[in-house]
């Protein structure tokens, strides 16, 4: 059993101000997830008769991308290639101080403690995140052969979970990870073809609009992304949306 | 009341599609007069309202997640099944209409069943359309899996994520249809009420869950497709928001639950590890096609599994069913894993966990094969046991994963309240007492994409429609019960959490109505459940207010209904003298341990009438029969 403080940010709503408030907790358990310490640190708040902590969570399996919190700096944690959800205390020591932070970008404005608004994603696949193909008979799935090499880098793009992390570490606050890698999926893929201009110019647009920043290759995303989306997919957005442009 | 199921006549081949044929249909200028509330917006629900939408039918789609991409449905991991045949191993829709009526162990519809197999293929087609990245060959063509409760490969999937993908696809759909304006669609609005006027469905109540307003909506018809209530247990491998309120609240205004006690337990989970866990997670049941299932010969033996030789391992499921072997149905797996931990052969340090090993196959494939296809898995795995699945073998328990019960739907996905239709998981419709793998994902694309565009557009011709709007009486009568249950469960302010009353359901659900239950335990169950309710509404501290975002509310919400429901999951298998499927109630089975049927006088769908809140409910039966597939023992020996 470890004892560790907590440095949480608190805020009450999306207009008033934040600060930091520290909490120790005790009888930490290596196997808990991370979440599951939170969990038993809110029933001692709830019980002591404080307010819990907000924070998004939902599968607690690696796959909704529902959380939303940096810790110690990082989106999802000090461990590569998960996500919040999946990290577990024995990743940390007896004694550490553990800085907890909502995914902070001027897009995601917070609504409570560590729970963020990411509807500015929402309106970037709304914008054109999609093939345009109706209900009903559609030809049969193997009468269109794909590669499997296509195939697969597709699938490498879809595997995308929309969690932000990638723009929560980004110094741009830019979503180009995000969007690149649903203009990689369709694009990559002969279903995407007929629209794969218009997307590109739609969701780029969007992506815009929402006030997310531009790339400037820093790589920050990649590092932090949990499901390995790295970054010939921003260079493959870059490449569609100038091919759209000039066209 | 009698139960009508509407089953088309005529041969089973042809049911559905003369019935097509006859529903009747709506102008495609009038559907514009029409609204369709979809509550739920998972894979059955995103479907559907996509596909409402292009119809025509102005679509207000709700969820309480933020978006539709984080329904439970993202986490379905190992494929989805389909009767294409492109593996030349000998299936048909005959063939997946076959096992999926005997994987559920001869306790669903044969109509429904044999429907759900005919679509299935063009579910396939749709997706890849959509752009969904299944797996594929080097042909470029699409690779398939074998699944439990099958002899054939027709399970389709992308990589362990093929929930995800699928989601991804009808969000997509949804997207296009937002951009367009033929959806409208309300994140973080949780449904908590049902409104019914003049008998029929014609709205809901709902709570934003950001600000706390409470706010009615009318419709033409109400769609439910908010998934199932496995979190009645506490503990299964359900997202920790799933919940049954939506269903539950249906049931409230009139809504029959049919068969609540056919839960699933799936076989393959990773082991509970401490009293905080907070839920379980699944691997894949795709893992027993290449994993092997066994226990140490020897009761207690301690040595670590890789000092324990082959002569004194028991691989039980191969030597207790030879044809089937590992791939039995998920019901017969759990089963035989309980029975292996209660006669002392469990392992790991809580000795409530089995060995699922990949060494042979990782001999006979090499281990980037083993990783191509498990790979996902296997990190998981790692990341939650810090043990190396490529090393030691896996060990897996038994957990909560998906119920086959649901509200009672006829063959249109109509419940007995005109105009409330139920898709997916929240049904009960086609997966008996007992889903087979690969399943889930099928129905609930195949209700939403596939069968209610054609079944609600009979109802919505038949009624016309509705001038109603959200001043009748009816949306303030209902927007009032909901405002005072939630000032009610605010002004207790007693101390116990709403999660330590979870968890106690959880733990009475678990012992007494989870894989093995008996007449004096579901007693106990009850009696237990009902004094849970009252001291729930006595002492629960809920903190905050109700204009705020108040996580603790909406859980105390939840918490209630699953305590109400967990007492009609109790008093259903009590009320069922048979083992069946998922259903195993000891008194109740055959010399070497299978589950033992009753045709005689259980061959019915229960479904279950509310009479108030403690109040036995009443129970209305819908016999069920068999024209096609004779029922039998199921045997995978």
């Amino acid at each position: 059993m470890m004892n560790i403080t907590l440095k949480v940010w608190r805020q009450k709503s999306c207009n008033s101000q934040g600060a930091f408030a520290t909490y120790g907790v005790e009888g930490v358990s290596p196997d808990m997830s991370f979440l599951e310490m939170l969990d038993m640190l809110n029933e001692r708040l709830i019980k002591k008769g404080e307010e819990p902590i907000a924070f998004d969570h939902d599968c607690r399996e690696g796959i909704c991308g529902t959380c939303s919190m940096v810790i110690n700096g990082r989106p999802h944690g000090p461990i590569k290639g998960v996500t919040t959800c999946q990290l577990h205390m024995r990743s940390f020591s007896e004694g550490d101080t553990i800085v907890i932070e909502p995914f902070r970008a001027k897009a995601f404005p917070v609504i409570k403690d560590l729970v963020v608004d990411r509807s500015s994603f929402e309106r970037i696949m709304v914008a054109g995140g999609y093939v345009s193909v109706r209900t009903g008979n559609a030809q049969d799935a193997n009468a269109l052969p794909i590669g499997k090499h296509e195939a697969d880098e597709a699938f490498n793009a879809a595997a995308c979970i929309g969690c932000g992390a990638c723009v929560a570490s980004c110094k741009n606050s830019s979503a180009m990870l995000f969007v690149g890698a649903k203009v990689s999926q369709y694009a990559l893929l002969p279903q995407g073809q007929p629209e794969r201009k218009q997307r590109v110019l739609n969701m780029v647009a969007a992506m815009d609009l929402e006030g997310f920043g531009n790339c400037s290759n820093t790589g920050a995303c990649e590092a932090t992304c949990p499901k390995g989306i790295d970054l010939p997919h921003i260079a493959r957005l870059n490449r569609e949306y100038i091919a759209a442009t000039l066209s | 009341m009698a139960l009508d199921s509407k089953i088309p006549a005529g041969p089973i081949e042809t049911k559905w599609t003369d019935h097509k044929f006859k529903l009747k249909l709506v102008n495609p200028a009038n559907k514009r007069k029409y609204t369709i509330i979809v509550v739920g917006t998972g894979l059955a629900g995103g479907s559907a309202a996509a596909s409402l939408a292009e119809l025509g039918y102005n679509v207000l789609a709700f969820s309480f997640h933020e978006s539709p991409r984080r329904a439970h449905s993202i986490a379905a991991q190992g494929g989805i099944n389909a009767a294409k045949n492109y593996q030349n191993d000998g299936d048909s829709v005959h063939r997946l209409f076959y096992d999926t009526l005997k994987g559920g162990d001869y306790r669903a519809r044969e109509a429904n069943v044999h429907r759900l197999a005919e679509v299935s293929g063009n579910i396939i087609d749709q997706c890849v359309a959509q752009g969904v990245p299944f797996a594929r060959e080097y042909g470029g063509l699409l690779d398939n899996r074998s699944f439990g409760g099958a002899q054939v490969s027709r399970t389709f999937y992308a990589k362990g994520q093929t929930g995800q993908q699928l989601l991804l696809g009808a969000y997509s759909a949804m997207n296009k249809q937002i951009h367009e304006g033929g959806i409208k669609f309300f994140p973080r609005h949780e449904m908590l009420d049902l409104v019914v006027i003049d008998g029929k469905a014609k709205g809901i109540v709902t709570r934003e869950l950001n600000t706390g307003e409470v706010k009615s909506w009318a419709a033409d018809a109400v769609l439910i497709a908010t998934g199932g209530y496995g979190n009645v247990f506490f503990l299964s491998t359900n997202a920790m928001y799933s919940n049954a309120t939506a269903a539950w609240r249906a049931h409230k205004k009139g809504a029959f639950f049919a068969n609540p006690c056919f839960t699933q337990i799936h076989p393959t989970c990773i082991p509970v590890s401490s009293e905080h866990q907070s839920k379980l997670t699944l691997m894949s049941e795709s893992l027993r096609n290449d994993g092997r299932v066994w226990v140490p010969k020897k009761a207690g033996d301690d040595r670590p599994a890789n000092q324990i030789p082959e002569a004194e391992r028991d691989y039980y499921l191969e030597r207790l069913y030879p044809s089937f072997g590992n791939l039995v149905p998920r019901d017969v797996a759990s089963r035989r894993a309980k029975e292996m931990c209660d006669k002392g052969h469990g392992v790991g340090s809580t000795k409530l966990a089995v060995y699922l090993d990949f060494s042979d196959a990782i001999k006979r494939l090499g281990k980037p094969v083993v990783e191509e296809r498990y790979g996902n898995l296997f990190d998981m795995y790692k990341q939650i046991t810090g043990e190396n699945p490529y090393e030691i073998p896996m060990r897996i328990y038994p957990a909560v994963h998906y119920t086959m019960g649901g509200l009672w739907v006829d063959y249109n996905l109509q419940s007995n309240v005109p105009g409330l239709f139920v898709l997916g998981e929240a049904n009960f419709s086609d997966h008996g007492a007992n889903r087979l793998g690969a399943s889930a994902l099928m129905q609930g694309l195949a209700d939403g994409y596939f069968v209610i565009p054609y079944t609600l557009g009979d109802y919505l011709a038949t009624v016309g429609a509705s001038k109603l709007t959200t001043d009748h009486e009816a949306f303030k009568k209902s927007e009032a019960e909901v405002k005072e249950v939630t000032k009610k469960l605010l002004a207790i302010k007693g101390k116990t959490t709403v999660d330590e009353f979870h968890k106690k359901l959880g733990h009475i659900m678990w012992d007494y109505v989870g894989m093995a239950r008996n007449e004096k335990g579901l007693k106990h169950a009850i009696a237990e459940i009902q004094k849970i309710r009252e001291e729930f509404w006595k002492d629960v501290m809920v903190p905050g207010s109700e204009t705020e975002f108040n996580q603790e509310l909406e859980k105390a919400h939840r918490v209630a209904d699953f305590i109400e429901l967990g007492e009609l999951m109790a008093i259903d298998a009590l009320e069922r003298n048979e083992s069946c499927g998922g259903h195993f109630r000891e008194e109740f089975q055959t010399e070497d341990g299978e589950a033992q049927r009753d045709d005689e006088k259980y061959a019915y769908v229960a479904a279950w009438e509310f009479k108030g809140v403690g109040a036995k409910p009443e129970l209305h039966k819908e016999n069920l029969t068999f024209d096609y597939v004779k029922p039998s023992q199921r045997s995978y020996k």
